[in-house]
């Protein structure tokens, strides 16, 4: 493939098997003037685990990112295309970002609990939505499903801070989980997780997408081939000067790790890319 | 120090051991650096030795009533502090209110993404300007501007509700509310800067999990950021307070040195350090030694206060962030 090719070089649409629930088409993502993102259409299937992966750069971030407009937060950020949800553009006139945030909940990549208590944590969004309900049990259920609320159980009046970083994170899932949100979006949750950790929050995501709609960016293609149901692949385009990431491939992801179409792919996941 | 291993390694191998000058630069610098740490505690114990010395015939005179005492009257060889206490503790707090808000207010806006950095900047820049100016001019500009600015307020607010203790008297000239004001406006610099590093030092992910659960700007800076910063914004607190506890020269100009007690914000009253600084130049032997009682009676409120502003630190740390 030469440089012109690839510059326009647009994946074939992944033709959705399920409902989707998040639609979403970007024609170009800048950081400034920098153009960090073009023409990706990915769709988000509902109880599905969507997995992003791709070269650093890529962009798999960014688009992930962009779903529950976290991206707004960098002030120099701007989003052509549009992200259907619900029926609703998230980047249309009408639209809070906040509330988008409320529905579609994000777990990061670093641990980052709050600095109040383990109860506090996982209160935190049951109170910013104004749950009236029985507290104690939906905190209590969403630490027994976040798979750590045997180790704090006798201590929930602890500081979030002071557990460890596979609990901390576990304890970022359960307050992301607590609310309930329709969808979640992970980006490399597991990348501070030592194997144990990292497996266990493998199996927690394998559980929650019976209930949620998961979308998840990961540099270990083993935890992609083992957790995600589609698979989009990313890669960085190079020609222009820049450092433009796009949408290569998406498909089921046995497809996309055995069968890849493209050649790009095929290179990234036998390892020789560089 | 011996090369143990010096035949280790290849030909080309450079690594070696530090010289002796390095060695020597270190044990000087390790005893520089005990110097000065034994030379701070020495100074302080000797200023502390210094006043007791000279606080202790009066302390032996008057012990414990000197606390409670409320004249001041050398002729008599009367020597009371309690309105001073009360005005010191009064004014601190009053300021501490004040510009203790105001301080965490302005750090919350310079560091909250409501400005520019650049603006911000140079807004920060100008509220440390403020802590430039010599207390001297914050007097005067106390008594020619601040005092007339503030006087028909205090005769409506008087006039209209005088039953109320705050307001309970006239302003006649210097007094409580504009030492106080002066105090918190003095104090303000102190609280904002520390605040705005105690937000700075929050990391950039604290502020991704609280937006990306989907709160509000107001929601973020209230439940997670302000909480997040507590420990730093405590010591912000604690050092104004200090601050406005040992402040001299512009309360004594303002404060109307007047013995006596009353929440009236409008009344004159006096601090600790203020009748130090306006007694000490016409002081008999005995008056110096009551003084000396005086400072001493300062320095261990002052004491007390870090003491106690440590604590509550010490527990935010702990209950907030979990350390031990």
């Amino acid at each position: 493939m030469n440089a012109a090719a690839e510059s326009t070089f647009v994946a074939d649409p992944y033709a959705a098997v399920g409902e989707v629930v998040i639609d979403c088409q970007v024609n170009k993502i800048f950081y400034g003037d920098f153009l960090a993102v073009r023409d990706s259409l990915v769709p988000i299937e509902q109880h599905k685990i969507t997995g992003f992966i791709g070269p650093s750069g890529c962009g798999k971030s960014t688009v992930l990112r962009s779903l529950n407009r976290m991206n707004d937060l960098i002030q120099v950020f701007r989003f052509e295309g549009s992200v259907m949800y619900h029926g609703q553009d998230v980047y249309g006139p009408k639209v809070d970002p906040v509330l988008v945030r409320r529905y579609i909940g994000m777990v990061f990549q670093q641990p980052n609990p709050f600095s109040m208590s383990i109860y506090d944590n996982v209160a935190f969004g049951l109170r910013l939505n104004r749950f009236k309900g029985d507290m104690d049990e939906r905190v209590q259920k969403a630490l027994e499903r976040a798979a750590l609320w045997n180790e704090v159980k006798d201590k929930l009046k602890n500081s979030g801070l002071s557990l460890s970083g596979g609990q901390q994170q576990r304890l970022c899932i359960a307050r992301a989980i607590a609310t309930e949100p329709d969808v979640l979006l992970m980006d490399e949750p597991c990348s501070a997780l030592d194997p144990i950790a990292t497996r266990q929050v493998e199996e927690l995501m394998l559980d929650l997408k019976k209930n949620y709609t998961l979308a998840l960016v990961t540099h270990n293609m083993q935890q992609a081939t083992r957790v995600a149901d589609t698979t989009a692949f990313f890669s960085v385009d190079i020609s222009h000067g820049g450092r433009t990431g796009y949408l290569v491939e998406m498909g089921p992801t046995a497809q996309i790790f055995e069968a890849p179409r493209e050649q790009l792919t095929k290179d990234y996941i036998s390892g020789q890319f560089s | 120090m011996a090369n143990l291993f010096a035949s280790a390694g290849s030909a080309s191998s450079v690594s070696g051991p530090p010289s002796g000058g390095d060695y020597a630069a270190d044990s000087i610098f390790r005893g520089l650096a005990w110097l000065s740490a034994f030379l701070i505690i020495a100074l302080t114990g000797y200023i502390l030795w210094e006043i007791l010395r000279e606080a202790f015939p009066a302390m032996q005179a008057y012990g414990l009533g000197f606390i409670t005492g409320t004249t001041w009257n050398v002729n008599a060889q009367q020597f009371g502090v309690l309105p001073e206490i009360w005005g010191t503790l009064y004014s601190s707090l009053l300021a501490l209110f004040l510009g203790g808000s105001f301080g965490i207010a302005i750090a919350i806006f310079l560091t909250q993404d409501f400005l520019d950095h650049r603006v911000a900047t140079v807004f920060r820049t100008i509220i440390e300007m403020l802590a430039a100016i010599p207390s001297v001019v914050f007097g005067l500009w106390g008594i020619f501007v601040l005092i007339p600015l503030l006087k028909p307020g205090a005769e409506w607010l008087h006039s209209q509700f005088g039953w109320f203790p705050l307001f309970s008297t006239d302003l006649a000239g210097p007094g409580m509310a504009p030492a106080a004001l002066v105090l918190a406006i003095m104090i303000l610099p102190t609280v904002a800067a520390i605040s705005v590093d105690a937000f700075r030092r929050i990391p950039y992910k604290v502020k991704e999990a609280a937006y990306g659960m989907g709160t509000t700007r107001w929601e973020a800076i209230l439940k997670v950021m302000v909480p997040t910063a507590s420990s730093g914004l405590l010591a912000a607190l604690v050092l104004g307070f200090g601050r406005a506890l040992g402040e001299t020269m512009a309360l004594a100009m303002l404060i109307g040195n007047a013995n006596q007690i009353s929440l009236s914000l409008f009344s004159p009253a006096n601090t600790l350090a203020s009748l130090l600084a306006s007694t000490f130049p016409e002081a008999g032997q005995l008056e110096v030694q009551a003084l000396m009682y005086a400072a001493l009676v300062l320095l261990v409120i002052t004491f007390i206060v870090n003491v106690l502003g440590l604590a509550v630190q010490q527990y935010t740390i702990r209950k907030f962030e979990g350390k031990k």
